[in-house]
């Protein structure tokens, strides 16, 4: 092979385009998020995780279990009071085992109770965490990390 | 829970190590920002407790 073949080959090389990773799967990435908020360290699992995903899915129920035994309450969605309706919807943040626990009638919640607030907080930050977990999930899927 | 500090100890356990799971990849890594989160966490709550002794509620 002479040089200027060799030379032709590298130019015709160098004009074709790079080869392009795979495009982002979006329904993969909604998937995670989905799976991320309904089962908390579940996206991370789903997408081989596994480290990070037991971590999640161990913390976050505990700190929601501990919420609920320090007899802290499932804020009730309610559009008059705003900050009541931001608390529930952190509340929510917790997935499927928040709706255990309003289906199973707990997170009633005792306001004289000297936990009470302390309960509140470990639900909501709980509930809050498990979004932030969701949306890495979400953004693992999509190969932003 | 036996006293508020610790419900504030295991509050700042359980978050400081979900945020190190999640900021950071390696295990040697995790548990030295959670150890950092949590120390930070606990000295702040101590010592705002402290600022916050003379108002009455």
């Amino acid at each position: 092979m002479g040089r200027k073949s060799r030379d032709s080959r590298r130019t015709r090389v160098a004009a074709e385009p790079a080869p392009t990773a795979p495009a982002a799967d979006s329904g993969r990435a909604l998937a995670a998020l989905a799976l991320g908020w309904a089962i908390p360290g579940g996206g991370h699992l789903w997408l081989g995780r596994r480290q990070k995903g037991v971590v999640f899915l161990l913390a976050l129920p505990l700190m929601f279990a501990i919420g609920l035994w320090l007899e802290g309450a499932l804020a009730p969605f309610d559009p008059i009071q705003p900050l009541v309706l931001l608390a529930a919807l952190a509340d929510l943040g917790n997935g499927v085992p928040y709706l255990i626990a309003a289906i199973a009638g707990l997170g009633e919640g005792r306001v004289v109770a000297a936990t009470f607030e302390y309960g509140n907080t470990f639900l909501i930050v709980s509930g809050l965490l498990n979004m932030l977990v969701a949306l890495d999930a979400y953004d693992v899927a999509l190969g932003r990390k | 829970m036996p006293s508020h500090f610790l419900a504030m100890l295991v509050f700042a356990g359980l978050v400081s190590l979900v945020f190190a799971v999640l900021l950071r990849d390696e295990p040697g890594e995790q548990a030295r920002l959670s150890g950092l989160l949590f120390g930070a966490f606990v000295v702040t709550g101590v010592v705002l407790g402290w600022i916050l002794l003379p108002f009455p509620l």
